[in-house]
């Protein structure tokens, strides 16, 4: 329990950092934004009335403090670019890209497992030299150029979905999700080569360990002593890894949203930075480090649940 | 030193990479056509005149990956030598010195290797500002925290091994010490973190430069070319297809060095 | 009921034989000692006994026949069946002998989960009974605990649970006392003595050491370089050994640890920690022993002592 606490309170610290750091640099840069929101046509009186409606004139903690807590309320400012509140445009982005990412996340785990626990299996064997010469290929390729090829192949020669007519979430769930496995599978092939290595690799370190051999003389045999031992003994690393395979599918997605043109947040935040739209920027760029660290974070206590060893916050 | 076998992860790889990076060195100083120069050859496929085919301004894409892609390379080099020096910099410091400092940095490093490359990379040049020079910045940034943490653990590792000890016994300077006795034994770390960190930097560079906010006109890059070649699809898929090979074909070569000198050194053992 | 005929092993990446000819017996309910230093191939003909022998990185041949039944050559089907069941194994590192991520009860059940077909409260009450049998204190709270929890010790008596939880007729321990304090050796030598009396396991005792050795083996064999070089009752072994080899590992105890084993001899009539009696010898304080053992050099220096029994010490004595 208390190492529990204690991530969490390192969660809250972190973020508060990072998102002091952000609005602190993006403060820095970015003009005036009342000018920016209203145009060139403003008068003095409007932008005056503007400044401090936003409270600009207020001092540099305020602000940030009032920006901060915003996160909760739903207020983060106005977006330069469209005029608008920046939660109302973010909104309905996020829900799309989470659900990719959910998508993405899932198709991982369920192809890295079983084939990393094969590769462990059938290590050493003839046909390794094949399979590790794959995943190098799979980790090659840029995600973003398998999207366009798949977005090639099975938008326009097979027809699978249409590529830049994305439907709505409200009206059509299944036709979003179709449309998505196909991004999602893009960002998921690299992972999954990283991820079945990873595996390949912690389970023959297992493997070699001293209590496999005193499974073995018990009476266990090579099926059982995977099962019972090494497999939980191969968790710790391997969750670890999902928990940053999480924080980077969303890298991952920035590029992939691109290609297929999917309405989500990365998209919208490579679109913000072009039109140094900070506020937009600002606020994704925040959310985009909360969903890094609650990953992190996630894994960290997953791990301490299974492994006693760290639960005094310690070392395994 | 233990004796290195060669295998055939090094070696393919070796030879894959070379190949690749000659042809686009050699792009700098000639390629079969002008690479900007437009013509009445439009979207032609490819063909023994124009390997990889022509785009749809007549521009020979074979030319114009051979060279374009001169920049990436640069980008992804420079980026390595500042991620890499500072670094193994920051590494042989908190490394050798452990100690709060030790402690503290590696704290703020971890911090910032949780972050996806491409996000930090995003958001330095959402406050530098695109362009080839600022790219190179923003993925030096990105990319030391990965080169300070493993250069960290080569240098810890060292710090209480035989020799090193008599040779401060002896009298040597920290800086001697650093620099002649620990550094050469870290190199069979750096190497591979070399592979690894130039096929993350050509992915970064290419994937930002696609988005529009890495390299800009009149440079030309691997991933501005992609951008370009997204718009052409329909009409002359080569152009993606042939600039999205030349890049899959040049990180899965330096990958298979990367695999190769891993197992050189586990055979070593 | 184990026999051992002209083993010989030879690992690939190797030069020469690990074993090379290796032959002795065990019979029922007796405990033998192997006695060499790192590279004899003690261990290595445990594991060939134990079916532990990695047999894709060997060449191997010879006899290894446990109650008439061949260990060596078995297919892995059947060797499972004898592992554990018959057979039990206690290695020399407690802690990475153990999976870090079980708790301790339920891999001293292992061997019944695998071999018996009993109901969870059984094989709990099994362990127990175990745990309790090695002389852990508290054997319930030891049964819910994680390994990294326990003392080395404590661990260590876990782990001989673990091996005779089945009643084992074999027992293979290798350097199970070398990672441990000198206090705690000799308590995990008289509690194997003691299961060796009570229950009747036949034991094989692996160790460099000849001392930790004599204190527990009525039997002994010196291995060196893959041979057994001599074998014989710890007693001709420890005070007349005739091999030039056993004479060197004798010569490298110190007198005064061999002062106390004599002593010990001639209190108990008995080498080993405990003789035939059921309690075992007591012992006084080590300093006391010290004394006493060094007070008789004195007295064999100034030659007015022969056989080291001028002046008698506290209680009994220790090694």
């Amino acid at each position: 329990m208390k190492y529990a606490v204690r991530r969490i309170l390192a969660l809250i610290i972190t973020m508060i950092m990072v998102s002091f750091l952000a609005f602190a640099a993006f403060h820095m840069i970015s003009g005036d934004p009342a000018q920016a929101i209203l145009g060139t046509n403003a008068t003095p009186e409007m932008l005056e009335r503007l400044r401090h409606e936003m409270g600009l004139d207020q001092p540099f903690i305020v602000q940030y403090f009032r920006w901060f807590t915003g996160f909760f309320t739903g207020n983060l400012g106005i977006s330069y670019s469209y005029r608008q509140p920046v939660a109302d445009l973010i909104m309905p982005k996020l829900k799309v890209t989470l659900l990719m990412v959910m998508i993405s996340f899932v198709i991982i785990v369920l192809c890295s497992l079983p084939l990393g626990l094969r590769a462990a299996q059938k290590s050493g064997g003839r046909l390794d030299w094949v399979r590790t010469t794959f995943q190098q290929l799979c980790m090659a390729v840029p995600a973003f150029f398998l999207s366009i090829l798949v977005s090639y192949l099975f938008g326009i020669i097979l027809k699978w979905f249409t590529p830049g007519d994305f439907p709505k979430i409200e009206h059509n769930l299944i036709g979003v999700m179709r449309y998505l496995f196909f991004a999602a599978v893009c960002i998921a092939i690299p992972r999954i080569a990283m991820t079945v290595r990873m595996l390949k690799s912690t389970i023959i370190q297992e493997m070699e360990k001293d209590y496999v051999r005193t499974a073995i003389s018990r009476g266990n045999d090579r099926a059982e002593v995977l099962k019972k031992h090494v497999l939980k003994n191969s968790l710790v690393p391997t969750i670890t890894m999902l928990g940053q395979t999480m924080a980077e599918i969303v890298g991952g997605s920035i590029v992939v949203e691109q290609v297929f043109g999917i309405p989500g947040m990365g998209r919208f935040l490579v679109a913000s930075i072009s039109n140094r739209d900070y506020p937009v920027v600002e606020a994704l760029v925040v959310i985009l480090a909360f969903w890094v660290i609650l990953s992190g974070t996630v894994a960290d206590l997953i791990n301490q649940k299974i492994d006693p060893r760290l639960r005094l916050g310690g070392r395994a | 030193m233990k004796k290195k076998k060669m295998n055939g992860y090094l070696l393919a790889g070796l030879i894959i990479t070379t190949v690749i990076i000659v042809w686009i060195i050699i792009g700098r100083f000639y390629t079969p056509y002008n690479p900007t120069k437009m013509s009445s050859a439009k979207l032609q496929g490819p063909s023994p005149a124009h390997l990889f085919g022509t785009d749809k301004f007549g521009r020979d894409i074979f030319s114009r990956v051979m060279q374009g892609s001169g920049t990436t390379l640069v980008i992804a080099a420079a980026t390595i030598l500042i991620g890499g020096t500072v670094g193994t910099i920051v590494g042989a410091v908190t490394g050798y010195f452990g100690g709060m400092v030790d402690e503290v940095l590696m704290r703020l490093n971890d911090a910032l290797t949780a972050f996806p490359s491409i996000l930090l990379a995003l958001v330095i040049i959402s406050i530098l500002g695109p362009g080839k020079y600022n790219v190179i910045i923003a993925l030096g940034i990105v990319f030391i925290p990965s080169y300070a943490r493993v250069m960290r653990t080569a240098f810890a590792s060292q710090r209480d091994v035989n020799y090193i000890i008599s040779a401060r016994l002896m009298g040597a300077s920290k800086l001697r010490i650093l620099m002649v006795h620990m550094l050469p034994n870290t190199i069979h770390v750096l190497l591979p973190a070399i592979t690894i960190g130039f096929n993350n930097a050509v992915l970064a560079e290419a994937s930002m430069s696609f988005l529009g906010i890495g390299v800009t006109p009149p440079d030309v890059s691997m991933g501005y070319m992609l951008s370009e070649a997204q718009g052409m699809f329909k009409s002359a898929p080569w152009y993606a297809l042939s600039v999205g090979c030349v890049i899959a074909l040049l990180v899965f070569g330096v990958g298979l060095i990367g695999e190769g000198l891993q197992r050189m050194d586990k055979e070593a053992d | 009921m184990l026999e051992v005929r002209d083993l010989h092993v030879k690992f690939h990446n190797r030069d020469r034989e690990a074993v090379a000819g290796v032959s002795f017996t065990l019979r029922d309910g007796e405990i033998l000692g192997l006695v060499g230093e790192s590279g004899s191939g003690k261990s290595v003909t445990a594991m060939s006994i134990a079916g532990l022998l990695p047999r894709k990185k060997c060449d191997y041949r010879g006899d290894v026949l446990v109650d008439g039944e061949d260990m060596l050559h078995a297919n892995r089907a059947l060797l499972r069946k004898v592992q554990g069941n018959k057979i039990g194994v206690v290695f020399q590192e407690p802690m990475s002998a153990m999976d870090p991520l079980m708790k301790v009860g339920k891999q001293v059940e292992e061997v019944l989960t695998i071999h018996e077909k009993l109901s969870p409260e059984e094989r709990k009450k099994r362990a127990i009974q175990a745990l309790d049998d090695v002389e852990l204190p508290d054997p319930e709270a030891v049964y819910d605990k994680y390994p990294h929890e326990l003392s080395g010790g404590m661990l260590q008596r876990s782990m001989i649970a673990a091996a005779i939880v089945s009643r084992p007729s074999l027992l293979l321990l290798d350097e199970p006392t070398t990672a441990l304090d000198v206090t705690i050796q000799a308590q995990i030598l008289k509690l194997l003595i003691k299961l060796n009396r009570k229950h009747g396991i036949s034991m094989l005792f692996i160790s460099h050491n000849l001392n930790v050795v004599r204190k527990l083996c009525k039997r002994v064999a010196v291995m060196q370089r893959g041979v057994i070089v001599e074998e014989g009752p710890t007693n001709d072994i420890f005070f007349h050994p005739q091999h030039p080899y056993t004479q060197h590992l004798i010569e490298c105890i110190p007198a005064r640890v061999k002062v106390i084993a004599r002593k010990h001899v001639e209190e108990t009539g008995s080498i080993n920690l405990i003789n035939d009696a059921d309690e075992p010898a007591e012992t006084a304080s080590a300093a006391g022993a010290v004394q006493a053992a060094e007070a008789v050099q004195v007295a064999e220096a100034a030659g007015a002592v022969e056989n080291g029994n001028s002046t008698k010490p506290e209680g009994g004595s220790n090694g």
